[in-house]
C-alpha cells in the first residue's frame, strides 16, 4: 500500500520540484559538471599553457601504473590504513566510554573531540611542529630526564600523529552514534550470563556494532587517503602521498591531464573499496 | 511462606539521587516457590529484581542468597539467571548458540554443553529452531530462547522481568501455563516482576504487592484478593466498592459499621481491632453482593442485625462480560455500587435493564473493613 505522504509527494510535483530544483542545479553545475570535465581531462593531452586537447588516448592512465606513482599510492594506503588502525583503537574505547559516561560527561567527552575539529586545520598542523619539532615541547621535555632530542618532525611518524589527530573525530562519532543505540539489555544479559565486562564487549558489543564500526572505518579511511595538507607540512621527503603528487601535476608541472588520471585513480580505488562493503553487506543480509 | 528461605531482602533500600524507588524492604522468598513482585509502574519491583540480578546495588541493606551475603558480588557472579523484559536474545548469534553462550563462559565441555544446550531447547519446544537466528522468530519464540538461556545455566533463581507483556493476549494466556509447567518441570525458584494482577494471581505461589518502593502485603494470591492488609491492596487488585464508615460494635469474630454513604449497616464476621468510633474503610466485592427484583421480598439481613446488609436501588447501567455482566446500582445515598453477577444460563446475559429498581444484599462474610 503507497502511504498518504508518498501519494501527496508524488502528486504535488511543483511543491517537490520547488523543493528540489536548487539543490540538483547547484550539484550539477558545481559537482557533476566539473567532475565530469576531469574526467574528460584525464583521456587527453597537454596542448600547450592552458589547453587540453581531449583525444581519448589511455596514455595517463598507463603512466599511474609507473612504479614510481604505484609506490606512492600503496605508500598512500598504508598510512590511511595505519592512521585508521590507530584511530579505531583509540577511538573505540573513547565512544565506549562516552556511551556509558553520564550526560554531563558525555558533553565533555564530545567537546574534547570536537573542540580541534572546529580549529583551523593550518592552525593545528603548526601546533603539531611546534610539539614535535627538535627543540619542541616533546624534546624540552624529555631533555627535562636526559633524553633527545629526538628527530620527530619530517618523519613518517610525525605524518602518521598528524593524520590520527585531523581523522579521530571521523571514527569517534559514527562509532558513539552505533554504541549509543546497543540496547543496554543485550549487555546486562551477557553479564548475567557470566561474561566479565571484556568478554561482553569482544564477544556481545563489537559483533553486533560491526556494520556501524565499518562505516566508521570508512569514514575515517577514504579522507586519510586523500590527505595533503597534514603529510606535505609534517612529513619528510619519503612522506609523500598522492595528494601531493596530484597537486604538483595540476600547480608546477602543469600536466592536468595525467593529474586528472591520478584523481580518477584515488576515486576508483575510494569506490572499489565501498563497493567491497557494500556486497559483503548484501551477502551478509543474504544469511541472515 | 513454606519451606526454606532461599531469597533474603534485609532493609534493602534504593535511592536514585533524591527519587526512593526502593524503601527499606525486608522479604524471604522460599526454595521452589513462584513468587510474584506486582505493582503500579514506577512501584519499585523492577529495581528489586534487578538488585537481586546484581544490576543495582542496594544503598542499604543486604541481599542473601542460600545464606551468602551477594550483596556486592557482581552480576556475573550469582547463582541467578534472567530473562529479560525485551528478551535481550543475542542478534548475532544462533538460537543454539544464544543458549550455548553462559555455559561456553563456564567452560563446560563440549559434549556436555551440546547435550544441556539440546535439553533446554527440549524443554521450551525449540528444537526444530537450533540452526535459526533471532530475526526468523516470533516474539514467543524469541522469549522461548531467553528462557532455555537462562535455565541452561541452572540457576538457583530464575529472574522473570515482566516477561508476558511484549506477547498478543491468546500467546500470553498460553504462556502462564507453561511457565508454571516448566517450573514444576525444573524446580528451580521463580521470581517475577509484573504489573498484571491476572498474571501474578494466575501464576505465583505468592505474591508480594509494592508501591512507591514498598511493600504493601505479601501473601498467596488468594489471600492478597480476598484479605487485603490495607486500602491500596484491596483497590490495586480486582474490583471493590470502599466506602469510609465508623466502626460500632467490635467483638473478636463480629463487628458493625455505619456509613454515611450506605443506607443500611455493615455487619461483618471478623474483628476489626478498633475501637468503637474509629474510621474505617468498607469494601465490598461486586460479585459478593447479590440483586434481586425489588418486586420479590426483601432479602433477610444477618440475625444478629436483621436491618444490616440489605439496601435498595436502581440500576443505571449494565455492562455485558460474557462470564458475567456488572451492574452499577446507585442507592438512596446517591452512591453507585458494582454489582456483578455470573450469567449461569444463556438467557442470563439479557439480564435487568436500566431502570430496574432491585434489592442488594450480602452475606456477613462478604465485606472487608479496614483501618486504613
Amino acid at each position: 500500500m503507497v502511504g498518504p505522504m508518498n501519494g501527496d509527494w508524488r502528486r504535488e510535483r511543483l511543491a517537490f520540484l520547488s523543493v528540489i530544483t536548487a539543490p540538483a542545479a547547484w550539484i550539477v553545475l558545481f559537482f557533476v559538471i566539473p567532475l565530469g570535465v576531469i574526467w574528460a581531462y584525464s583521456f587527453g593531452r597537454t596542448l600547450n599553457l592552458t589547453e587540453v586537447a581531449v583525444t581519448g588516448t589511455l596514455d595517463n592512465y598507463a603512466r599511474v601504473l609507473d612504479p614510481v606513482y604505484l609506490m606512492i599510492f600503496a605508500k598512500s594506503l598504508v598510512f590511511a590504513g595505519v592512521t585508521t588502525a590507530i584511530c579505531l583503537l583509540v577511538g573505540f574505547p573513547y565512544a565506549l566510554v562516552m556511551t556509558f559516561a553520564t550526560p554531563r560527561g558525555k558533553i565533555w567527552l564530545l567537546l574534547g573531540i570536537m573542540l580541534p575539529f572546529w580549529t583551523n586545520l593550518l592552525v593545528r598542523t603548526y601546533a603539531l611542529m611546534a610539539v614535535m619539532r627538535t627543540e619542541g615541547w616533546i624534546n624540552d621535555a624529555v631533555g627535562l630526564v636526559g633524553l633527545g632530542p629526538f628527530e620527530m618532525l619530517h618523519t613518517n611518524f610525525a605524518v602518521i600523529v598528524g593524520l590520527v589527530y585531523v581523522h579521530l573525530p571521523f571514527i569517534v562519532l559514527p562509532l558513539y552514534s552505533t554504541l549509543d543505540r546497543l540496547d543496554r539489555s543485550l549487555l546486562e544479559a551477557s553479564l548475567d550470563l557470566g561474561a566479565g565486562h571484556i568478554r561482553t564487549i569482544l564477544q556481545v558489543v563489537v559483533p553486533i556494532a560491526r556494520p556501524g564500526i565499518l562505516s566508521a572505518v570508512m569514514l575515517c579511511f577514504i579522507p586519510a587517503l586523500g590527505s595533503y595538507l597534514t603529510p606535505d607540512l609534517l612529513g619528510g621527503p619519503d612522506s609523500q602521498m598522492i595528494a601531493s603528487v596530484i597537486e604538483r601535476q595540476f600547480k608546477r608541472a602543469n600536466d592536468w591531464p595525467f593529474g586528472a588520471a591520478l584523481s580518477f585513480m584515488l576515486m576508483y580505488l575510494t569506490l572499489a573499496a565501498m563497493a567491497v562493503r557494500a556486497l559483503q553487506d548484501r551477502r551478509k543480509g543474504a544469511i541472515a | 511462606m513454606t519451606g526454606k528461605s532461599l531469597i533474603r531482602f534485609e532493609n534493602v533500600s534504593k535511592r536514585f539521587g533524591s527519587f526512593i524507588a526502593v524503601d527499606d524492604v525486608s522479604l524471604d522468598i522460599g526454595e521452589g516457590e513462584f513468587f510474584t513482585l506486582l505493582g503500579p509502574s514506577g512501584c519499585g519491583k523492577t529495581t528489586l529484581l534487578r538488585m537481586l540480578a546484581g544490576l543495582e546495588t542496594p544503598t542499604e541493606g543486604r541481599i542473601l542468597i542460600d545464606g551468602v551475603d551477594v550483596t556486592d558480588v557482581p552480576p556475573n557472579r550469582r547463582p541467578v539467571n534472567m530473562v529479560f523484559q525485551s528478551y535481550a536474545v543475542f542478534p548475532h548469534l544462533s538460537v543454539a548458540d544464544n543458549v550455548a553462550y553462559g555455559l561456553k563462559i563456564d567452560k563446560v565441555a563440549k559434549a556436555e554443553r551440546d547435550e544441556r544446550v539440546a535439553e533446554a531447547l527440549r524443554l521450551v519446544k525449540l528444537e526444530d529452531f537450533a540452526a535459526r537466528k533471532p530475526d526468523q522468530l516470533s516474539g514467543g519464540q524469541r522469549q522461548r530462547v531467553a528462557l532455555a538461556r537462562a535455565l541452561v545455566k541452572r540457576p538457583r533463581v530464575l529472574l522473570l522481568d515482566e516477561p508476558l507483556s511484549a506477547l498478543d493476549a491468546k500467546l500470553r494466556e498460553a504462556m502462564r501455563g507453561e511457565l508454571a509447567a516448566i517450573q514444576d518441570a525444573v524446580g528451580v525458584t521463580f521470581v517475577m516482576v509484573t504489573h498484571d494482577q491476572d498474571e501474578a494471581l494466575a501464576m505465583a505461589s505468592r505474591c508480594a504487592l509494592m508501591n512507591r518502593g514498598q511493600l504493601q502485603q505479601v501473601a498467596a494470591p488468594g489471600d492478597l484478593y480476598e484479605y487485603p492488609a490495607n486500602r491500596f491492596v484491596a483497590d490495586f487488585i480486582g474490583t471493590i466498592n470502599m466506602v469510609e464508615g465508623t466502626l460500632g460494635l467490635d467483638e473478636p469474630d463480629q463487628a458493625a459499621v455505619t456509613s454515611e454513604a450506605l443506607d443500611c449497616p455493615v455487619w461483618v464476621n471478623h474483628g476489626v481491632t478498633g475501637a468503637p468510633g474509629t474510621p474505617v474503610w468498607v469494601g465490598i466485592r461486586p460479585e459478593k453482593i447479590a440483586m434481586t427484583p425489588i418486586d420479590q421480598p426483601r432479602p433477610a439481613g444477618p440475625e444478629e442485625m436483621p436491618a444490616a446488609n440489605v439496601t435498595q436501588g436502581v440500576i443505571v447501567r449494565s455492562a455485558y462480560l460474557g462470564a458475567s455482566t456488572l451492574y452499577e446500582v446507585e442507592i438512596a445515598t446517591g452512591i453507585v455500587l458494582k454489582v456483578a453477577q455470573a450469567n449461569g444460563d444463556r438467557d442470563a446475559g439479557q439480564g435487568l435493564p436500566a431502570g430496574s429498581s432491585v434489592w442488594l444484599s450480602w452475606a456477613p462474610k462478604a465485606p472487608v473493613v479496614l483501618l486504613g
